[in-house]
């Protein structure tokens, strides 16, 4: 068995007020991401995907923090690298594309720059020269008109234009993992299909791991080999995508996948009622604790 | 960009128009006339016959519209008429005051951006530190603190106790003598200058595009550098040039404190006196220069922010 690229291991991060924990947001996360594998994280909002993959990044803001764990990046603990050393890893072997094309940008630079600055910052390119290898970095996402385009600033750009910019701009240096935090939410359907075939593409060609976060199942069909569901800051079940579809373990994976509509499902009343899943707004940090997660489940019998 | 320029820069014009039409309707409905002021110290009756000659001398008692029309003409020749009381032509007292002000608030403002946009960038990048705090209650109270006062506390402790600078007047133009007056005139704006350049600079932190700017894996300072900068700039302009504008009005009470000849006691006096043609005359040049830094502003602005010359 080769060694896991990313192997992220109990991983606990919470609200921390000075150096303990207040309010424990994720409890023992734990899966593995293999070299060049689309590996997929889904659940609904607030449920620490977006949190855990930036605790891979190093990117957590106060008064968040990781209270335990290990994430371990080709054997090595991310957790204890230093600032610098973590530095040369982000952006260089560990990418990330953002939810909002629209405002990841900066409005004040020109979108050729802003991929530039990656050859400048880890491969110490000068800026004529890491000018033409963002002009190459364009046309590899195929946006038409590189050379025009690298001129451009973001607000000239369409939010799927823009989008490719931050795929090319993330996939600049040919990084390890590309992590993808919702990168089609902000897209119109259309759009969506282009981008996600596109990061699908290039990844596959590139050999690049991603670690694909979504709420939106049917995205995460589409790309991801294994995927992972996430409740309430925990890791609730993990399979191979296919066997999560048709077996789904869980009772809340099976709540996800009752409320995913599907085309031409009928029952014999005529029309089938999309399942709810129960939305009692549970006490997060209880959830955590006991990893309970009968109040949501529909199937789970006593709903009060 | 040298249209958007030419266009700025042309819209000068129909606006300095109305403002000199407004300024010679306000001032043709003002109580009081210079003849009347001259003797307006209360113990004599001012004789009629003297305040006929007057009037006549100055041609005051030609209808409204004539005088419009002298006062619009004169105008578009770059004649602003002669003083009531000094019989010189306003364009000389102006000429002869305006680059003292100029010299006072281009130095106050100078000191005001060299202390306060640094202070207020490193108070915003280490919030909650001392130097935050320091810098911020430093702020609250440059910015509640009456000039005046502030004034006569620099002169005491400066000029008197210390000897270190001269307490007052323009000297031989020397920057001694322009020391006291330019800090004292440029702690209001400074103090404004840290506040909003601290909002500012917070503010484009908290943007998305610093978390991807991070994510590159790029080094505090270059993400400063890089991104934070240039965004925290146009909150920053944007005070400065409303600051600068009002400058040479607000400088009236510092010019009168520290006896500099600037344009804003020739405007007081002027008033006090009802020399119409010179108040007429200062506050078009006052307008004049606030306009000319909007349109400056205006310019930095489409400068640093492509999307404004699109618009």
């Amino acid at each position: 068995m080769t060694v896991p690229l990313l192997d992220i291991r109990e991983l606990c991060l919470g609200l921390a007020v000075g150096r303990s924990v207040v309010r424990p947001l994720l409890k023992d996360v734990s899966f593995q991401i293999m070299p060049g594998e689309a590996y997929g994280l889904v659940g609904e909002s607030g449920s620490g995907k977006s949190v855990t993959s930036l605790a891979v990044m190093g990117l957590l803001k106060k008064p968040l923090a990781v209270s335990g764990g290990e994430i371990l990046f080709k054997g090595e603990n991310l957790l204890a690298l230093p600032k610098r050393a973590m530095r040369r890893l982000r952006g260089n072997r560990i990418a990330m594309i953002f939810q909002e094309p629209m405002t990841a940008l900066n409005p004040l630079s020109t979108i050729g720059r802003q991929i530039a600055e990656m050859f400048v910052l880890h491969q110490g390119k000068n800026w004529d020269e890491a000018q033409e290898l963002a002009v190459e970095a364009l046309m590899s996402v195929r946006v038409p008109n590189p050379d025009r385009r690298a001129r451009n600033y973001p607000h000239q750009m369409s939010g799927g234009l823009r989008q490719r910019v931050m795929i090319a701009m993330a996939l600049a240096c040919n990084p390890d993992l590309l992590i993808a935090d919702e990168p089609t939410t902000a897209l119109d359907v259309t759009v969506q299909a282009e981008v996600l075939r596109l990061i699908k593409e290039l990844c596959a060609e590139r050999g690049t791991a991603v670690l694909f976060i979504s709420h939106d199942l049917g995205v995460i069909a589409s790309i991801c080999q294994r995927v992972g569901v996430m409740y309430a800051g925990c890791l609730v079940e993990e399979n191979e995508t296919r066997a999560l579809f048709t077996d789904p373990r869980h009772e809340y994976t099976r709540g996800l996948l009752g409320a995913l509509p599907r085309f031409g499902s009928r029952s014999q009343h005529g029309r089938q009622r999309l399942v709810d899943i129960d939305s009692i707004i549970a006490d997060r940090s209880k959830l955590v604790e006991t990893r309970f997660i009968a109040p949501r489940c529909a199937e789970e019998g006593s709903r009060s | 960009m040298l249209r958007f320029t030419l266009r700025r820069t042309l819209q000068i014009i129909p606006t300095v128009v109305v403002v000199a039409m407004l300024i010679f309707v306000i001032f043709s409905v003002v109580p009081g006339t210079f003849a009347a002021s001259l003797f307006a110290d209360g113990k004599r009756a001012a004789d009629p016959q003297m305040i006929a000659r007057l009037n006549e001398e100055f041609g005051l008692n030609k209808p409204l519209m004539e005088r419009f029309a002298t006062y619009v003409t004169d105008l578009a020749q770059f004649d602003l008429g002669t003083s009531f009381r000094t019989r010189q032509p306003v364009i000389d007292l102006i000429n002869d005051r305006i680059w003292a002000s100029l010299q006072l608030a281009i130095a106050a403002m100078a000191f005001a951006l060299v202390v306060g946009v640094p202070l207020g960038f490193l108070a915003a990048l280490r919030p909650g530190s001392v130097l935050d705090t320091v810098t911020m209650i430093g702020a609250v109270s440059g910015l509640s603190m009456p000039q005046f006062w502030l004034g006569l506390l620099m002169m005491y402790i400066f000029a008197l106790q210390l000897n270190w600078l001269p307490s007052f007047g323009y000297g031989d133009g020397s920057f001694r003598n322009l020391i006291l007056p330019a800090v004292t005139l440029g702690v209001t704006p400074l103090a404004l200058l840290a506040r909003t350049t601290r909002a500012g600079v917070l503010d484009v932190l908290n943007a998305d595009f610093i978390r991807t700017a991070h994510s590159k894996g790029m080094s505090e300072a270059k993400v400063v550098r890089w991104h934070v900068a240039r965004n925290a700039l146009v909150l920053i302009v944007t005070t400065l040039g409303l600051q600068f504008g009002s400058l040479i009005g607000q400088a009236v009470v510092i010019e009168k404190l520290f006896a500099w000849p600037g344009i804003g006691s020739l405007l007081v006096d002027s008033v006090a006196s009802r020399d119409i043609p010179v108040v007429q005359g200062t506050i078009l040049i006052i307008v004049l220069w606030f306009l000319v830094i909007n349109t400056a502003v205006d310019l930095i602005y489409a400068a640093i922010d492509p999307r404004i010359k699109q618009e």
